[in-house]
């Protein structure tokens, strides 16, 4: 009787300690969401402002206390696109980002091919070089770019963003490519030049197909970059080749009172790069990481 | 040996060639501006005063480095670089921690707080102008309200820091997203055995979680040290670098000189000191960061 009575109280106990220690678990977690979501919703607060403002009118958008609710409409969107077409911007964005990304790629993966594969003394101090040009402020070389591409008829032409672009991300591609080759094992490579393989059958047939998704990662990150820079496209295009960039910046300084067209025209400006981003982060953060979080 | 030797050769014509177009287009891109910025540097230039021409010697030199300006630029250089750092690695490291911890709605909700590096600085800076940081109508000015608080007006008395804020916010989810990345590889059992042997969070994040994380934190510190260096669109758009010179950094200086006062050889005698300084903390900082790196 006394046993199965303690043994019964020790079972109750034991129940009411599980218990306990689920709730415990479900309370720390409720803490967490909590926390959790009141940061993130702070850090996306910006952004979702700007959205929701690009639905007001003007005299809605300045009004204090913030208005929460309000009847939408879109006329600040029909407005924008009578003055400005939004979609010539976007193409350009589209041909001068993409276009930026294939050349970067094209003319770094032989180099980080033979950074990665066959390797001298000098290839640590080349990669460094590299990424060194990023660090020159752009305005410091303004002027000599500025004149050449009169010169050569570059100015406001798409192609001379594409080839601005891809200079300015060519560091970084080479560099995160040469990350991604280094981890493939040589062996693989060796084995397809015993069978006769040329250089060139090397890196389409055996290394790009193996390490496609950090080239992916790589090719992402430079559309981003590329599709976000303003300074070069603010000075070396007028009209035919802005991109984006340049579309906002029409819209910001006469316009700097008038906040529900220009969020308007900023929702319009983010909204393809930022749903892209939102696709493909999981893929990107792995070049991001350069190799170093294995 | 003989045929390892000419291997060698082989190998080193095919590394020549392979390279030549990468290391060949970034030279070009280097030298030729440098070396026009150079002979510009050395000249008496000015937009506004086509007559004045000819050899200058070092005096561009001269008047950039004893005009203070430089100076304040320099200096504001650095607070912006070092905060910026300092914050979004801290926070990054943070949040990183909180977002890897089970809870609610997860995915959405790091999907919100990366959603800023997507965002273009143009856009950020004019949003966080006119919207959150205006002193009459921004947000920030309203929730001052609420507490009986005057407003603050940002960018007149708090102009770098203004600037800061607006850049950490932008650069903090990059700094999320590698150093989370980079937890989720922290192995589970090696927690677990530390927290049997009855070590506190405090203790678990100090002694494997940071550790863990020093390489990406190097990766971190020197990709955004890359772009930090040279922000421009954020003072550009919000302050112009004022008021004064409370927001110019050493790229808004030399567009300053550049383009607002057309004194191409002035400009250029800050490019080649933007340019020498560059280089000295690219030696310094990459080499270091690489080093992390190799080990």
């Amino acid at each position: 009787m006394m046993t199965s009575s303690t043994n019964s109280v020790a079972a109750a106990s034991m129940a009411v300690n599980a218990s306990r220690a689920r709730r415990s678990v479900l309370n720390r977690k409720l803490v967490l969401t909590l926390v959790a979501w009141t940061i993130a919703l702070m850090m996306f607060f910006p952004i979702f402002w700007m959205f929701l403002t690009s639905f007001k009118t003007e005299a809605e958008a300045i009004s204090t206390p913030p208005s929460l609710f309000f009847t939408p409409s879109i006329d600040g969107y029909i407005e924008i696109q009578a003055r400005a077409d939004y979609f010539k911007y976007a193409l350009n964005s589209v041909v001068i980002s993409l276009g930026a990304t294939l050349l970067a790629l094209l003319i770094a993966i032989p180099s980080a091919y033979s950074m990665a594969f066959l390797p001298t003394k000098r290839t640590q101090t080349t990669l460094l070089w590299m990424l060194s040009t990023k660090m020159l402020p752009s305005v410091g070389v303004l002027l000599p770019v500025y004149l050449i591409f009169r010169d050569l008829g570059l100015l406001d032409s798409r192609t001379g963003l594409i080839i601005i672009y891809m200079l300015m991300n060519l560091p970084i591609v080479v560099w995160m490519l040469y990350t991604f080759f280094k981890d493939i094992p040589k062996d693989i490579l060796e084995a397809g030049r015993m069978d006769g393989a040329s250089t060139l059958q090397e890196i389409f047939h055996l290394l790009l197909p193996l390490t496609l998704p950090g080239i992916a990662s790589t090719g992402l990150l430079c559309v981003i970059l590329s599709w976000n820079e303003a300074f070069w496209s603010l000075n070396l295009t007028t009209s035919n080749a802005a991109p984006l960039t340049a579309y906002i910046a029409s819209f910001s300084s006469p316009e700097g009172l008038f906040w529900a067209k220009l969020s308007a025209a900023s929702t319009l400006a983010v909204a393809p790069i930022l749903i892209f981003g939102w696709m493909t982060q999981k893929q990107m953060v792995r070049g991001l990481t350069f190799g170093a979080v294995k | 040996m003989s045929t390892r030797a000419s291997g060698r050769t082989v190998g080193g014509l095919r590394t020549l060639s392979l390279q030549a177009p990468a290391v060949g287009l970034l030279l070009m891109w280097m030298l030729i501006p440098l070396v026009m910025t150079l002979w510009f540097s050395f000249q008496r230039y000015n937009l506004l005063m086509p007559s004045v021409s000819g050899f200058a010697g070092v005096d561009n030199y001269y008047y950039l480095l004893t005009d203070p300006s430089l100076w304040t630029a320099m200096g504001n250089t650095l607070l912006l670089v070092g905060w910026v750092l300092v914050a979004t690695v801290v926070g990054g490291t943070l949040l990183a921690v909180l977002l890897q911890q089970e809870f609610f709605g997860r995915g959405v909700a790091r999907l919100f707080v990366i959603a800023p590096f997507f965002i273009m600085p143009t856009v950020s800076a004019l949003v966080w102008k006119n919207m959150m940081m205006h002193p009459v109508n921004g947000i920030f000015a309203w929730i001052a309200s609420l507490f009986g608080l005057p407003a603050i007006d940002w960018f007149a008395s708090l102009p770098l820091t203004s600037v800061i804020i607006i850049v950490t916010w932008q650069w903090l989810p990059f700094a999320v997203l590698i150093l989370l990345t980079a937890i989720q590889s922290l192995d589970d059992d090696q927690v677990e055995a530390a927290r049997m042997d009855g070590a506190g969070p405090l203790a678990i994040f100090f002694y494997i979680t940071l550790p863990h994380l020093k390489r990406a934190i190097s990766v971190v510190v020197m990709i955004e040290m890359i772009f930090l260096l040279t922000i421009f669109a954020e003072i550009f758009v919000t302050t112009s670098g004022g008021p004064g010179l409370a927001t110019t950094n050493l790229a808004y200086l030399i567009y300053i000189r550049a383009l607002l006062d057309f004194d191409v050889g002035g400009a250029s005698a800050g490019g080649v000191i933007a340019i020498i300084l560059a280089n000295i903390v690219a030696f310094f900082l990459v080499r270091t960061v690489a080093k992390n790196l190799e080990n």
